[in-house]
Order: C-alpha cells, then sequence, then structure tokens
C-alpha cells in the first residue's frame, strides 16, 4: 500500500493536466492539430490511468458504467442530427451554412458539433472497451 | 525506418507476448515520429494516442485473460512464405511507378487539394485545414468513421460482457 503512495499521488497531480490537454486539443483542434478522435482518446486515457491506479471501482465512480454506454450512441445522433438541420431547412445533408445567420459562423459551428458528436462517441466507446476488457480479468 | 525495421524483426523474433506488446507499442512511437518527419502532426497525434497508448492497454487487458506466451510454430510453410513473399513483391513494385518522396507535382497535391487550402479560411473560417476537411468539406467520411467507432464500441461489449453474464447466470442455476 505504501509503495505506491508515489504512483498515487502522482497520478492525482497529473490527472487536471491530462484532461486540461484533452480539452485543449478538442477545442483548439481548429488552429492546431487535434480533433475530437485525439481528444477523445486523450480523455479516455484519463479514465484508463485512474482505473490502473485507483482500482477499477474509482474509475466506476468518475465515469459510470451507465453514463460511458449512453456517450457511444449519443456522439453519433450529435453527429448525424447536426447533419439533419441542414436538410430540414431545405440545404443538403451536413451542409452547415444555415446553422447561423452568415454562411462562416455556421461552418465554425457545424465543426464544433461535428467534432463535439466524436468526442463524446470516441470517448464512451474507448472507455466502454477498456472496461469490458477489464471486467472479464476479474 | 530502420529502428522501425529492427523493431518488427524484433517482435517476429519475440516470443513472449508480453514482449511482444511492449515492442508494437515501441512501433507506434516511432511510427508516430514518422509521421511528425512527414509533417502530418494531426495523424501523429493519433498513432500516439490510440496505437501507443490505449491498443496497449487493451492488449495487455487481453494478456491478462490468455496465456502470455506464444505456441511453438508449426514447422516450415513453403505456400505461406511464397504467399508473403509474393504480396510483398507486388507491393514493392507498386511503388515504383509512384511519384518521388515529397514531390509537389505528385497526383494527390493536383486535384481538389489546392482548392482547400485556398478557401479554407473563408468557407469555413477555420485555419487549420485537415480540420475542415475532416469535419466539413468531408464530413460524410468522419460520420462514417464516427459509426464505425460506435459499431465496434457496441461489437466488443456484446461480445464480452453477454458471455460474462450468461456465464453468471449458469453460476446461479447449478447454485441453486
Amino acid at each position: 500500500m505504501s509503495l505506491d503512495l508515489i504512483l498515487r499521488i502522482a497520478t492525482k497531480l497529473i490527472l487536471p493536466f491530462i484532461v486540461l490537454f484533452a480539452l485543449y486539443v478538442q477545442f483548439h483542434g481548429e488552429f492546431g492539430p487535434g480533433g475530437g478522435f485525439q481528444a477523445g482518446v486523450i480523455a479516455a486515457a484519463t479514465v484508463v490511468l485512474v482505473a490502473i491506479t485507483f482500482g477499477l471501482r474509482a474509475a466506476h465512480r468518475i465515469a459510470p458504467q451507465a453514463v460511458v454506454e449512453r456517450m457511444i450512441p449519443l456522439g453519433v445522433l450529435i453527429y448525424a442530427g447536426t447533419g439533419f438541420a441542414g436538410l430540414l431547412a431545405g440545404h443538403n445533408y451536413l451542409d452547415y451554412s444555415v446553422l447561423s445567420h452568415d454562411a462562416v459562423h455556421g461552418h465554425e459551428l457545424g465543426i464544433f458539433l461535428v467534432e463535439a458528436g466524436v468526442l463524446v462517441t470516441v470517448t464512451g466507446t474507448m472507455t466502454a472497451i477498456f472496461y469490458a476488457f477489464a471486467e472479464r480479468g476479474r | 525506418m530502420t529502428l522501425l525495421a529492427v523493431v518488427t524483426v524484433a517482435i517476429i523474433r519475440q516470443r513472449n507476448l508480453f514482449g511482444v506488446v511492449i515492442l508494437s507499442s515501441i512501433y507506434s512511437f516511432l511510427m508516430a515520429s514518422l509521421l511528425i518527419v512527414l509533417d502530418a502532426v494531426d495523424v501523429a497525434m493519433t498513432e500516439a494516442s490510440v496505437g501507443a497508448g490505449i491498443s496497449t492497454v487493451v492488449l495487455l487487458a487481453t494478456l491478462h485473460l490468455v496465456r502470455a506466451r506464444e505456441i511453438r510454430p508449426v514447422g516450415p510453410r513453403p505456400m505461406a512464405l511464397l504467399i508473403t513473399a509474393g504480396t510483398g513483391a507486388l507491393l514493392v513494385w507498386g511503388t515504383v511507378v509512384l511519384p518521388p518522396f515529397g514531390s509537389p507535382d505528385a497526383a494527390i497535391h493536383k486535384h481538389v487539394a489546392p482548392r482547400y487550402l485556398a478557401d479554407t479560411v473563408r468557407e469555413t473560417g477555420v485555419p487549420n485545414a485537415v480540420t475542415s476537411v475532416l469535419a466539413d468539406y468531408r464530413g460524410f467520411d468522419t460520420l462514417g468513421e464516427t459509426t464505425v467507432i460506435f459499431t465496434a464500441g457496441i461489437g466488443v461489449m456484446l461480445l464480452l460482457r453477454g458471455v460474462r453474464r450468461r456465464g453468471r447466470e449458469d453460476r446461479d442455476r447449478s447454485a441453486s
């Protein structure tokens, strides 16, 4: 128990920075490298790190299984729903021009929403896959 | 590139699967560095996080479930060697007609890429062309990719969790 003290403290120290980096990669993806896929995997990595250091129960507490499983279809729905917004306004599917008063803003918003959808699905899927493997091992 | 080849040979020679997992993680990191050299930072990031990060964790979790030693191969197989060598030769032959490395005249740089690069800020307001191509110009492709991830997640959950639940029911039945 005392041997992994350094590991536990280091994990606690580093976790907020990993989450912050995931958010940076997500929201700065329009200007630098990154986007929904990468940010999703980094966010899932925080859950994996918690599970490895503090045990699966602690991971379940910060990312409950039911929430993680619902995130998988939710992200696809956000993405597909963004597409339908264009369809409802009489444009093509996934045409973002209608999302805002001017077309460029609409595209920015559309890309933001779509990336958010990707983030939610990737985080959910990666965490769910990890949970599925980790639970079999017990 | 030489390091990549060394790691690949090491993976083939290694019989301890734990070593293979660690080596494939190293392979992914080398691949990510190679992609950075190619200026594909977005892809390098994905390779580092998915290939070296999550894949390693999942493979280690798999090793926890199965035995960690590879079984002995069953003697030499001339047919398999022939097919592998043939496919490899075909791939090398295919690279002969490719444009030279980093050539600006390559067909891929002449088609729609200049238009995307020139118009991305004006049309989408997003300076990173990778993001605008991924989420806007090629939005359908990314929707498909997201659906693939969705399907993969559902598939793994059905395979692994379904079995576990049935196992528990059997145990309950035999206990009662």
